[in-house]
């Protein structure tokens, strides 16, 4: 059974007319699935109607068999799933701690071990602990946005663009850590604007064009594709 | 074909309502009250349009609008009432110029600080030069007021009127009144929404409390009767006929403004009013072009405000600046903008009517209510009526106020009338 | 040296009792700010109506007080801080949910919170009429005059017990905001709100317990300044809309949406107020003598004269407008 069903979904913003047109997008437990497209197609607008931001107006998201279209987004974590926005993923104004701790908001046990945890995951952080997250380079944010996340030990997480604006070095570190985070049990479904270094991690990769599934294949057979190669990934290898 | 009038359609049951109730209030009241409320009412109108073009063109919330009304009634009654002799004779009246020129000098002095050329690098020193500047302006200035206020409010009560026709004492009132918007809105309008609120009731109490203790301007307490009328009084012509004439004026006012508005609204100045508010040019994108056109419509309502105040204060024919309340000059105003229809004119007017005449009649009703739950209560629990019962009767008719402004918001945001959206 | 004492009564120990209102009003305002996103106009009256709730329980039990050696209107200060408390969030439940609920815009919601606002104040005086009331009828109003060791002061500082007892409750309350805002899981909550609330949501963050926490530190503070004002001077029904500028003011000099600027705003509200209705002609008199002849010395020569205090947080609400509009501590929402 796969861990995250969507089914022929259409949903946009408040009453305006639908971004996404009949989406489908399945990922078993444990896989990376990467999320492509180009700028607009609506990836972002995808995750975002996954956990339950936007206005659906037909079809269906399952997670673990059960529809989770009418849950709210605390009721989504609580079910095991964890979003890292695009942009203002961090409270700027607490620090890198303080956010952590309110990713692990719903929980009621202790969370110092899972605080330890995602300093094992992201040493730079352990250091800046108590500095406020908006005095942060942009990599040390991502971080904190994905340790953030990861507080309320998911099953599923969602992460957009998670490199965006990072250096090569930085993005290579940051794919390392989804990597070593994947290999802990959690399935991670991203999208990526640096689709051919994504589609190379990935299990399963998922290409949209304004709104609608273009391509759908596991990672290495969407590298392989010429045409895929040509339209989505600059060029072929 | 669009039949002329649609008897079932909202807008025609509304006039009927309307119609109904003022037939009724003719009816049981006589005309001369008849026609005083409709007089009221005209004048409240003109208020209401400009509080509706604020909030319902550009979204501008104005918390202070009884500050308007009494700035330009007093800018109005001091254009328009008779020259106080005792004030004229007096040497005050040559004194209190010089004061004033003393004041223009200091500003002048601190406009060119401001703008000279070798001070433009040095923002710390032109801050420091401005802040002393106005200082001093502003100690020289209270200094040489007191005694000359204090001396006209011994020898000749207070400087009257210049003695002017009432038409220009109410255009005098709208243009104080625009000004006031420019100096509030000039400050305010880049910031968050809020904030203009924050500003416009604070206004509004500054100039009530200026109105109210400047007694050497405005009597204080002591109010200024009787205000000229622009028509023959009823002293001359008898109630029915002047409070008539004073209403066809005002109509005739209304009916230039709606003309007016109607125009505006057409215009590309209208529609862009309408795309700021509605947010479909990002303010960004047009940079200070939006909170330029903002202003405009604040001081465009701002100046209805002060002319539609103006009118109401004259009618009244009494000027007493510890009657203008937030309640009734700004709040309840709110309510007639609100669920006539804000944007939408038509609306706004018969939202006018319908909640003055409620408002009118909402008096004697609670009375009767009240009265009825004191007999009851002291027949059977021998209750100690508080002595201000009466007025804390009346109480009930701001609970009311307040009521009507939640229920809207939550039931009908849009107002009976919303403002009808035109594709074009 | 006595116009030092004058000058302490009068301007030092006033504004510091009125800055203590101010600030704590303000920070309820600037959390509402923060994390509901709009002024609270009903601000005021919730204050007036915790200091009604105060005052009625003192009528039913005037002898309270004596059990602790306290006045029994301060006794009563919990009981009114938790009723409205309650009051605020019941009023959130059914006037402001709903329209937060439909996505209304945030002067909507200033709207909203003015027709409250009415119909509080038409609610309190139709119960507790207009006049004035005192809440020392039972008992005595302990007054304090310290005299100096000095030869050459002859007046004596002035300070009442009510005023001792808000200074107290303020320091208290400042440092109860100060533990709940950085210790407790709650009051991080409403920082991460404040600060990014579409973020907090997606933490999984429970925005409407956060909000009722909101209503009810903001209620609480309100009454208890409300109750603590009244206990010193009177208990006024338009006591209200007095305080809501000065209180606004407050907050937006402290940068909206930051408690700790909404304390520091509170108080410098208050001593600007003290500081320009004060006489400072009193500074000058004892050299009358040597003054120039052709120098009048006015009998009265304050910045503001008294009629006008309100313009003072008008003008700094101006300043602060045009000079820096995200406040001294850099707020975060303009
Ligand atoms: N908050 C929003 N409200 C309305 N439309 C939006 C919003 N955010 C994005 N869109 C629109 O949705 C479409 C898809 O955007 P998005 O999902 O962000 O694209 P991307 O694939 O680059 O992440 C775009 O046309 C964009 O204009
Ligand atoms: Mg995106």
């Amino acid at each position: 059974m796969n861990l995250i069903d969507v089914t022929q979904l259409v949903a946009g913003y408040g009453n305006n007319a639908p971004i996404l047109h009949d989406v489908d997008l399945a990922l078993a437990a444990g896989k990376i699935g990467v999320i492509a497209g180009p700028n607009g197609a609506g990836k972002s607008t995808l995750l975002k109607a996954i956990f339950g931001l936007l206005n659906i107006h037909s079809g269906d998201i399952k997670h673990n068999g059960k529809s989770i279209i009418h849950l709210r987004a605390d009721q989504l974590v609580a079910e095991g799933l964890a979003f890292v926005p695009q942009e203002f993923n961090v409270f700027e104004s607490l620090s890198v701690e303080e956010n952590l701790e309110m990713g692990a908001f719903i929980r009621t046990d202790s969370i110092s071990d899972s605080i330890d945890h995602v300093y094992e995951y992201f040493p730079p952080l352990k250091e800046k602990r108590k500095q406020a997250a908006g005095e942060l380079s942009g990599g040390q944010r991502q971080m904190v946005a994905m340790g953030r996340a990861l507080m309320s030990r998911p099953t599923l997480l969602l992460l957009d663009e998670p490199t965006a604006g990072l250096s090569p070095l930085f993005m290579e570190k940051i794919f390392e850590r989804i990597i070593a985070v994947n290999q802990a049990g959690v399935t991670v479904l991203m999208v990526e604007q640096h689709a051919r270094q994504a589609l190379e991690i990935a299990d399963q990769g998922f290409i949209l064009v304004t709104g609608k599934n273009a391509y759908t294949d596991t990672g290495d057979a969407l590298l392989n594709n010429d045409e895929v190669a040509r339209s989505f990934l600059g060029g072929v290898s | 074909m669009k039949p002329l009038l649609n008897v079932f359609s909202k807008e025609s049951i509304i006039i009927i309502i309307c119609a109904a109730l003022v037939l009724f209030v003719f009816s049981l009241f006589g005309a001369a009250f008849g026609f005083r409320m409709l007089a009221e009412i005209a004048c409240f109108s003109i208020i209401a349009l400009g509080l509706s073009i604020q909030w319902g063109y550009a979204g501008l919330f104005n918390a202070g609008i009884m500050g308007f009304i009494a700035i330009a009634a007093f800018t109005s009654m001091l254009v328009s009432f008779p020259v106080n002799e005792d004030f004229r004779q007096s040497i005050y009246a040559t004194e209190i110029i010089w004061v004033f020129v003393k004041l223009v000098m200091g500003i002048v002095i601190i406009w060119g600080i401001n703008r000279l050329p070798f001070l433009q690098t040095r923002v710390a020193l032109r801050r420091l030069l401005l802040l002393v500047a106005i200082a001093v302006t502003y100690l020289i200035f209270m200094q040489n007021l007191e005694p000359v206020a204090s001396g006209i409010e011994k020898e000749a009560g207070f400087i009257g009127g210049f003695g002017l026709p009432v038409w220009m004492g109410w255009i005098a009132g709208g243009i104080v009144a625009g000004i006031l918007a420019w100096f509030v809105g000039h400050i305010c309008l880049g910031l968050r929404s809020d904030y203009l609120a924050i500003a416009t009731l604070g206004i509004a109490e500054i100039i009530k409390a200026v109105l109210k203790n400047a007694d050497w301007l405005t009597r204080g307490t002591l109010t200024v009767s009787p205000l000229p009328w622009p028509v023959s009084t009823p002293g001359e012509i008898g109630f029915i006929a002047s409070r008539a004439l004073y209403l066809t004026i005002t109509v005739i006012m209304i009916g230039f403004i709606l003309w007016l508005l109607q125009r505006a609204y057409n215009a590309p100045w209208g529609r862009m009013i309408r795309a700021i508010r509605d947010n479909e040019l990002s303010s960004a994108a047009m940079g200070k072009d939006v909170n330029a056109r903002r202003l405009e419509v604040f001081i465009f309502g701002a100046v209805l405000m002060g002319v539609g105040g103006a009118a109401l204060v004259t009618f009244n024919s009494i000027f007493d600046p510890s009657g203008f309340l937030p309640l009734h000059h700004t709040f309840l105003i709110w309510v007639m903008v609100i669920l006539g229809g804000a944007g939408n004119n038509m609306g706004t007017i018969l939202g006018t009517m319908i909640v003055y005449i409620v408002w009118v009649m909402s008096e004697p009703a609670t009375l009767l209510i009240f009265e009825a739950v004191k007999y009851l209560g002291v027949e059977w629990f021998n209750w100690q009526v508080p002595n201000d019962f009466d007025s804390r009767a009346l109480q009930m008719r701001v609970f009311l106020i307040g009521m009507t402004i939640t229920l809207v918001l939550r039931y009908a945001p849009q107002g009976l009338l919303p403002e009808k959206i035109r594709e074009n | 040296m006595n116009e030092f004492i004058f000058f302490f009564n009068k301007v030092i120990v006033s504004g510091a009792a009125i800055g203590s209102v101010y600030a704590m009003g303000a920070i309820g305002v600037t959390l509402i700010f923060g994390i509901l996103r709009f002024a609270h106009f009903a601000h005021g009256d919730m204050m007036t109506l915790g200091a009604f709730f105060a005052f009625g329980l003192t009528v039913m039990f005037p002898q309270a007080g004596q059990l602790f050696g306290l006045p029994t209107g301060f006794i009563m200060l919990p009981f009114a801080m938790v009723l409205t408390a309650l009051v605020a969030v019941l009023l959130d439940r059914t006037f402001y949910e709903p329209l937060r609920r439909n996505k209304i815009n945030p002067v909507g919601m200033v709207m909203a919170s003015i027709g409250v606002t009415l119909m509080l104040q038409g609610l309190i005086r139709l119960f507790g009429g207009i006049e004035a009331r005192h809440f020392f009828f039972a008992e005595r109003k302990d007054i304090f005059r310290l005299a100096l060791p000095f030869e050459s002061a002859s007046r004596k500082i002035v300070i009442t017990e009510p005023q001792i007892l808000l200074f107290v409750f303020t320091l208290l309350a400042v440092l109860a905001i100060h533990f709940i805002l950085n210790r407790t899981k709650f009051g991080k909550a409403m920082r991460a709100v404040s600060d990014n609330v579409d973020l907090a949501r997606v933490s999984g963050i429970n925005i409407q317990k956060v909000t009722v926490i909101t209503w009810m530190i903001a209620g609480s503070l309100a009454a208890a300044a409300g109750v603590l004002l009244s206990l010193d001077v009177s208990l006024k029904p338009d006591l209200s809309f007095n305080l809501l500028l000065p209180i606004f003011a407050a907050a937006i000099v402290g940068g909206v949406g930051h408690p700790y600027g909404a304390i520091v705003g509170g108080y410098v509200v208050g001593f600007a107020e003290t500081l320009s209705i004060f006489n400072w002609a009193v500074f000058l008199r004892p050299f009358r003598e040597s003054l120039p002849d052709w120098y009048e010395l006015p009998s009265k020569l304050a910045l503001v004269p008294t009629e006008y205090k309100i313009t003072v947080p008008f003008f700094i609400l101006v300043v602060i407008l045009i000079w820096r509009p995200t406040g001294i501590f850099k707020g975060k929402v303009i």
